[in-house]
């Protein structure tokens, strides 16, 4: 059985053409590729959307990795927005500290929902919780978010790599910021093609970024890309929804970093041999974790 | 296509910290134990490439005796599978290779019990989705996403329609299916992917098929 789309193109042509929302040509599509109802399909994605607000909600608690690694880092971001002091904005802000609490509850080993993976969880609940506060959507329209995201993800999927062992970083942030980005731009009431250049733009500045974790663990700097990734999709969806776009069609972006990612030394993705996970702090973590097993000794090398 | 559901990208809810390395390493040791047919009392599981690299901080260890012990993506007890694996009398042992595989997130599990032995190759390929590329020497593709049948047979005509008949009989339908053997004349399996879970009666069926040697199911 043939897709409704194989590329951004097709989606965004289909979309226009029925004038649909992208997130409803992802929905028609799974009907068609599982033979499910729509409600099964809505349901599935609505417990989805209920193990993000509660992962959200764990990490905004705080918490902390097995290795002390990460954690209470999307506290302190809370904790600084609510001085009112903001330079970036409260929104930007809330959406990272969302993004990081996310993340934050991956690292320890907590329930979340893999967007596209779990390294790269937390940027479209962060930017969705906190596009949320703005917009004021329905219960549908969030979930409507998560099926836009997913619809710009299965293409990444299929034409490039999800996998940070595969393609790099790019491809697991990366493509989770490009998801968001898109699902901001539908959920705000732009058009579909202004979702394809929001997606553009945010992949094009994530393009190249390397897979690197400190001892292999999916905690640094992953909480932070994380952060960063949620950041980019918010400006990228300005962007776009102010009438910007991106003279390299998404398409061919996304072609772009499927390139990099094969061209990127393994060393560069998820061994832990290159990056920062070879810096000598990063190899220090890494030797107290697995040769000593010696916990404390990282939290001195914190200090 | 290898995604091809919105839930490959929207999902899975899963224990953290990573897709491939925690949830796919937990599908492809419950796939493996699926493919066995019941809970090995020992498994000799040989890493590759990232897998082999990165397995301790990403809970890959935990989340492969996790899925042998028939633990989905999401359960809690996967944080416990070593304890749980002792309780369950399930030894383990995980070997580090540095041989290149073509995909830089492979396992090799050696699994078996006082009855028999399986060796099965999974991949895992992003976002938690896997596939099954090798089961006992035999090269395959199966993807875990849906519902599959599995039959090592003698390599002689007929065999394979016999097993499609059977098929037929009880109104399953065939969604995809690959055939191969190691050698001409000798042994050979089939993979077959179902529309639907399939009855344990219909497996039993099959297996008295002549010249039918092993039938194995994966359920989704």
């Amino acid at each position: 059985m043939d897709v409704l789309f194989h590329n951004v193109r097709e989606l965004v042509e289909r979309a226009e053409q029925e004038e649909k929302l992208i997130s409803e040509i992802m929905i028609e599509q799974e009907m068609l590729i599982t033979g499910r109802t729509r409600e099964e399909i809505i349901q599935q994605m609505d417990n989805n959307l209920t193990v993000m607000e509660e992962a959200v909600e764990r990490g905004l608690k705080g918490v902390k990795s097995v290795t002390g690694l990460t954690g209470g880092d999307a506290v302190l971001l809370q904790n600084y927005i609510a001085q009112g002091n903001s330079l970036s904005g409260d929104l930007l802000l809330d959406a990272v500290s969302k993004a990081v609490a996310t993340n934050e509850v991956n690292a320890a080993m907590g329930t979340i929902c893999a967007t596209p993976t779990a390294g790269s969880a937390g940027v479209v609940p962060g930017t969705l919780f906190a596009v949320k506060n703005k917009l004021n959507p329905t219960r549908e329209q969030m979930i409507r978010y998560l099926f836009t995201s997913g619809a710009f993800g299965f293409v990444v999927a299929n034409n490039a790599s999800i996998s940070g062992a595969a393609g790099g970083c790019q491809a697991e942030v990366g493509s989770a910021a490009g998801m968001a980005a898109a699902a901001i731009v539908e959920m705000a009431g732009g058009t579909p093609q202004q979702c394809s250049e929001a997606f553009a733009i945010t992949l094009k500045n994530m393009l190249g970024l390397v897979c690197d974790p400190v001892a292999g663990l999916v905690e640094v700097p992953c909480v932070k890309r994380n952060a960063m990734g949620a950041a980019n999709s918010l400006v990228a969806a300005d962007m776009a929804l102010a009438g910007v776009t991106s003279r390299i069609p998404c398409d061919e972006v996304i072609g772009a970093m499927y390139r990099i990612g094969q061209s990127m030394s393994p060393n560069l993705k998820e061994t832990a041999r290159g990056g920062l996970a070879a810096t000598p702090t990063g190899k220090a973590i890494s030797k107290a974790i697995f040769d000593n097993g010696n916990l404390e000794s990282i939290k001195s090398l914190q200090k | 296509m290898k995604f091809t559901s919105v839930f490959d990208i929207i999902g899975p809810v899963m224990i953290g910290p990573s897709s491939s390395h925690t949830a796919g390493a937990a599908r492809i040791g419950r796939v493996a134990r699926d493919l066995f047919g019941r809970q090995p009392k020992w498994a000799k599981i040989h890493l590759y490439g990232s897998f082999a690299e990165t397995y301790k901080g990403h809970g890959t260890d935990v989340a492969l005796i996790g899925g042998l012990l028939n633990y989905d993506t999401f359960d809690e007890r996967i944080k416990t599978a070593f304890a749980d694996a002792e309780k369950a009398g399930l030894d383990y042992e995980f070997i580090p290779e540095t041989a290149n595989m073509e995909h830089p997130n492979t396992a090799r599990l050696v699994i078996g019990d006082d009855e028999g032995e399986m060796s099965v190759v999974g991949i895992s390929i992003g976002g938690g989705k896997i596939e099954v590329s090798e089961v006992n020497g035999f090269k395959l593709r199966l993807t875990g996403g849906m519902p599959a049948i599995l039959v090592v047979h003698d390599d002689r005509a007929g065999c394979i329609a016999n097993v499609a008949n059977c098929l037929a009989m009880h109104a399953v339908n065939i969604g995809h299916m690959e055939v191969s053997r190691i050698e001409r004349g000798l042994t050979a399996l089939m993979v077959i992917e179902i529309d639907q879970n399939i009855e344990d009666k219909v497996l039993q069926q099959i297996s008295l098929i002549p010249h039918i040697s092993k039938v194995s199911k994966i359920n989704n």
